[in-house]
């Protein structure tokens, strides 16, 4: 497929299969906690219901970050089912949370506040390994551009089993999910209030939403790159570590941030760079 | 060329035009003609063809070099009766040392030493030419408006020494051009030391007991790398017959100059304040904001990574090399973490350069044609961004009267144009598609390729940047409480300052594949035989990115339309809008916000105990590897 064209299906189907992915996530926990859960389709009813509510602000500039969080988790999709280079899509990823993050401050609320500082801290938790990653892939690949990386004929998931299992731990801090919700809960009554989207609402909230579904589609094609020289599998695999990451949502009770930020840091020094070290012995 | 002569005197002339002149007006006047000739001359060379030809200029001559000798003796005697008057043994001991040394060499040696060319000028020299004068002019025009108000309004109680001041600065200037063009390396020295006795004058300008004491320490860790260029020098003559710095870089046996290239990258090191060195240039932070700002960004630090990177080639693959690169990695790795843990923004800003300059070191002692490549581009990048966050500390610091980042809230509200500049100059830092994030990338791949497992330090270094950068960004724009608008923010010459490397900061990444292509990569060539750059795709969409970080402004022509402004969730009754909330039992609580700083995870002590510790060692071993 012409890069154009994956770039097109991205943009347009990255929502749809985001947005089913989240009403997945909600029917999958609700039967983890013997509920029935909401229809699969409830996020999307949410976001048609947001985009038409009034929008309440503190700060009269506080959306316009979220709208370019938007823009640049899109871009940051864009670029990365394009075949562009990883490391480029790393910076636009974080120019992206960045973004996200200032509008939280802007807000200034306390609970935005908070959730804001602690954001910025699992940012800086996930960051190593997640440039890890994409020094693991070169080291077996030899380039950093996601179309070679893709067509590399072996499954990258054998040579680098610490990068990948270091992924996946942090995979849980990107997502936001327990044990690392620790930026934005996802139930109001707790300590956090929302944290990070406390202030945000009806079409902004909408946007953020929106965003969170293309993230999720291009942190899963990142698990699919581990496996994509057989891609029956790679898509399974990501399906199956979405699961995953439900599954430990549901089991896991929040830690502090300290734990994430510490642990966060060791797996990436063992896994990740373990599996580096290993890699450049062999050499 | 007598340009590249001319650029050298001309500050030198001002400077001591300036030390008699004490009324404001002929200063300002002196100031400007002088910054304006230098700034012309330095793009006027920029465009000239490299390597330039200066086979004709009458400056091998005997009186000169006698000349340079009588300044070396001055200099020698000044700082042992600083040292003497101080008290401090080690700046004596060192002083000493290194004039003893020079003056036997040059007795026994003398006249048989000399240069077959004194001066050369190369890309490289002309890149740093373009900061001294651009950056460093910027400076100094800044300074004119900056140091009135330091003497008039915020400092009545330190004495009015303005024509030293501006004396020293125009001469800290003449002599980074000097140390750039030098290719002798005995006037290298010279210059070198020019260096290092002027920051030891402007760190202790307000004659305060700190000041005094951190001048003496920038003195006496400056020395100790004069010393090692010193034996440097003796060294690489005795054992080859030259005391030419191309002549050392273009040796055909390596390791019979890997001793002088590996006393040379330590002096480089002391001189850009790497750990274990690194607390000199923490304690200058008392001198006025244009010091700081000249130390941090085109002069002083930068003359330390200039002298690494030309070590490059030479060290490239050695055992010595992966010292410097491990030297400079550890201080990467704790500028990033210290700088979380402070709340002084000047004190911020300076672990900041130290941990860049790392990350200079860190490319140099790969030395690899793309590190260097990387390592340039950091250079170019860091000084511009850097000077403009220095100059926009002073400005809040004579409004606030504080340099806590703690206390810039609201700023946004209070000074929007100096915190918009600051906003700027920290995206600048730290954020795609800037200057320094494209660095930075260069220096990842530069990494990766040559020795993956270096990148450690720099996955772990960098996420902590990003912690610090957008902490203070957040601070300087959130508004908890009301703000008044501080009247006139900024006078002619801060504001020419400031926006012009506003400015530049953007203009440097939108003209940054003309600066790769026409300056960095011929440099790369000339040295290494290959370059190389980010790859035309990679460009475009860093473009891209740009033009989308341009459209953020657009959207404030939006501003306050088509939403309700309420007040913020305080998880009580609010109060007064959202400064105050009826708390539990009736009791008024008042909202504060405060950040992060980490204080249970990593101290500054901690931090700074184990990075010199660390340090110290790589160098003892680095030594011993360039020994054996």
């Amino acid at each position: 497929m012409s890069p154009w064209i994956r770039l097109l299906v991205y943009l347009v189907a990255a929502p749809i299969v985001g947005g089913l992915l989240a009403g997945w996530d909600r029917r999958i926990s609700a039967r983890m906690q013997s509920r029935l859960g909401p229809p699969i389709l409830q996020p999307f009813y949410d976001v048609l219901k947001l985009w038409q509510k009034e929008n309440v602000v503190v700060r009269r500039s506080q959306n316009y970050y979220i709208f370019f969080f938007l823009l640049l988790a899109i871009f940051t999709g864009a670029l990365f089912f394009a075949g562009s280079d990883l490391l480029l899509v790393i910076f636009a990823l974080t120019l992206a949370a960045i973004f996200f993050v200032l509008g939280a401050y802007k807000a200034s609320s306390p609970y935005s506040f908070i959730g804001a500082e602690r954001e910025l801290i699992q940012m800086m938790a996930y960051e190593p390994m997640v440039l890890l990653t994409a020094i693991g892939m070169y080291m077996v690949t030899k380039s950093f551009s996601v179309d070679e990386i893709a067509g590399h004929g072996r499954l990258l998931v054998l040579a680098l089993p610490g990068v990948f299992l270091g992924f996946l731990y942090i995979l849980e801090i990107k997502f936001r999910k327990s044990p690392f919700d620790l930026s934005c809960s996802h139930h109001a009554h707790q300590e956090l209030v929302r944290g990070l989207i406390t202030e945000f609402s009806g079409r902004t909230l909408a946007m953020i939403e929106i965003a969170h579904w293309y993230e999720s589609v291009f942190l899963l094609g990142w698990i699919y790159l581990f496996f994509a020289s057989m891609p029956v599998l790679g898509i399974a695999m990501s399906l199956l570590v979405f699961v995953l990451v439900i599954l430990v949502d549901n089991v896991f009770a929040r830690l502090k941030w300290q734990t994430a930020l510490k642990s966060a840091w060791l797996v990436a020094a063992v896994l990740g760079f373990g599996n580096i070290l290993v890699l450049s012995l062999l050499r | 060329m007598t340009l590249v002569l001319a650029l050298i005197l001309v500050p030198f002339a001002a400077g001591l035009i300036l030390l008699c002149l004490r009324p404001d007006a002929p200063r300002k006047v002196v100031v400007w003609a002088t910054i304006l000739a230098v700034g012309c001359g330095t793009v006027a060379l920029s465009l000239a063809p490299t390597p330039v030809d200066l086979t004709h200029l009458p400056v091998n001559v005997h009186w000169v070099n006698l000349a340079m000798l009588l300044v070396e003796v001055a200099m020698s005697l000044f700082i042992l009766y600083v040292g003497v008057r101080a008290k401090h043994p080690l700046i004596v001991l060192l002083t000493l040392a290194q004039a003893g040394l020079m003056t036997w060499f040059e007795l026994a040696q003398g006249s048989h030493v000399e240069a077959g060319q004194s001066l050369f000028v190369d890309k490289f020299s002309v890149i740093m030419a373009l900061i001294n004068g651009l950056v460093g002019g910027g400076i100094c025009l800044y300074a004119l408006g900056y140091m009135r108000e330091y003497h008039e309004v915020a400092h009545r109680d330190v004495p009015d020494r303005r024509p030293l001041f501006f004396a020293l600065l125009f001469i800290f200037m003449g002599a980074m051009f000097g140390l750039i063009f030098a290719n002798n390396l005995v006037w290298l020295f010279l210059f070198w030391e020019i260096t290092t006795l002027c920051s030891f004058l402007l760190i202790g300008y307000m004659q305060t007991e700190e000041a005094k004491r951190n001048a003496l320490t920038a003195l006496a860790m400056n020395l100790a790398g004069g010393l090692a260029f010193a034996v440097a020098i003796v060294w690489l003559y005795r054992k080859t017959g030259s005391i030419e710095l191309q002549a050392l870089i273009n040796s055909p046996d390596k390791a019979l100059v890997l001793l002088p290239a590996a006393l040379l990258c330590f002096a480089g090191i002391t001189k850009s304040a790497q750990l274990p060195f690194s607390s000199w240039l923490l304690g200058a932070m008392v001198a006025p904001t244009p010091v700081s700002a000249l130390l941090h960004s085109s002069t002083m630090v930068k003359a330390g990574v200039y002298l690494v990177l030309r070590m490059a080639p030479v060290i490239a693959g050695t055992k010595v090399g992966l010292m410097v690169a491990l030297v400079g990695g550890v201080t990467f790795v704790v500028g990033s973490l210290a700088a979380i843990t402070t709340s002084d923004a000047k004190r911020v800003l300076a672990y900041s350069t130290v941990a860049n300059l790392g990350l200079v070191v860190l490319c140099g002692g790969i030395g690899t044609y793309e590190a260097v490549w990387a390592g340039v581009l950091l250079i170019i990048f860091h000084a511009v961004a850097k000077c403009l966050l220095f100059l926009c500390v002073g400005v809040i610091e004579h409004k606030l009267h504080s340099r806590d980042i703690e206390s810039m809230a609201g700023l946004i509200v209070s000074m929007p144009r100096v915190s918009v500049m600051m906003q700027i100059g920290m995206a600048g830092m730290f954020l795609a598609p800037f200057g320094m994030l494209i660095s930075k990338w260069a220096v990842l791949k530069a990494v990766v390729d040559a020795s993956p497992l270096l990148s450690v330090f720099i996955v772990f270094g960098s996420s902590a940047t990003l912690f610090f950068w957008v902490k203070w960004m957040g601070k300087l724009l959130e508004v908890v409480t009301p703000h008044e608008r501080v009247q006139k923010e900024l006078d002619l010459g801060e504001a020419i300052a400031l926006y012009g490397l506003s400015a530049a900061t953007f203009l440097a990444c939108l003209l940054f594949p003309l600066i790769s292509s026409r300056l960095i990569e011929p440099y790369v060539w000339s040295v290494y035989g290959h370059s190389a750059s980010l790859g035309q795709g990679n460009i475009i969409i860093m473009t891209i990115m740009m033009a989308l970080i341009m459209l953020f402004p657009i959207t404030f022509f939006n501003y306050g339309r088509g939403v309700r402004v309420t007040d913020a969730y305080l998880g009580g009754a609010n109060l007064q809008s959202s400064t105050r909330f009826l708390g539990s039992a009736n009791t008024t609580q008042n909202v504060t916000i405060g950040n992060y700083y980490l204080h249970n995870i990593f101290s500054e002590a901690w931090l700074s105990r184990w990075g010199v510790t660390g340090s110290t060692v790589l160098l003892a071993v680095m030594f011993l590897l360039a020994l054996v």
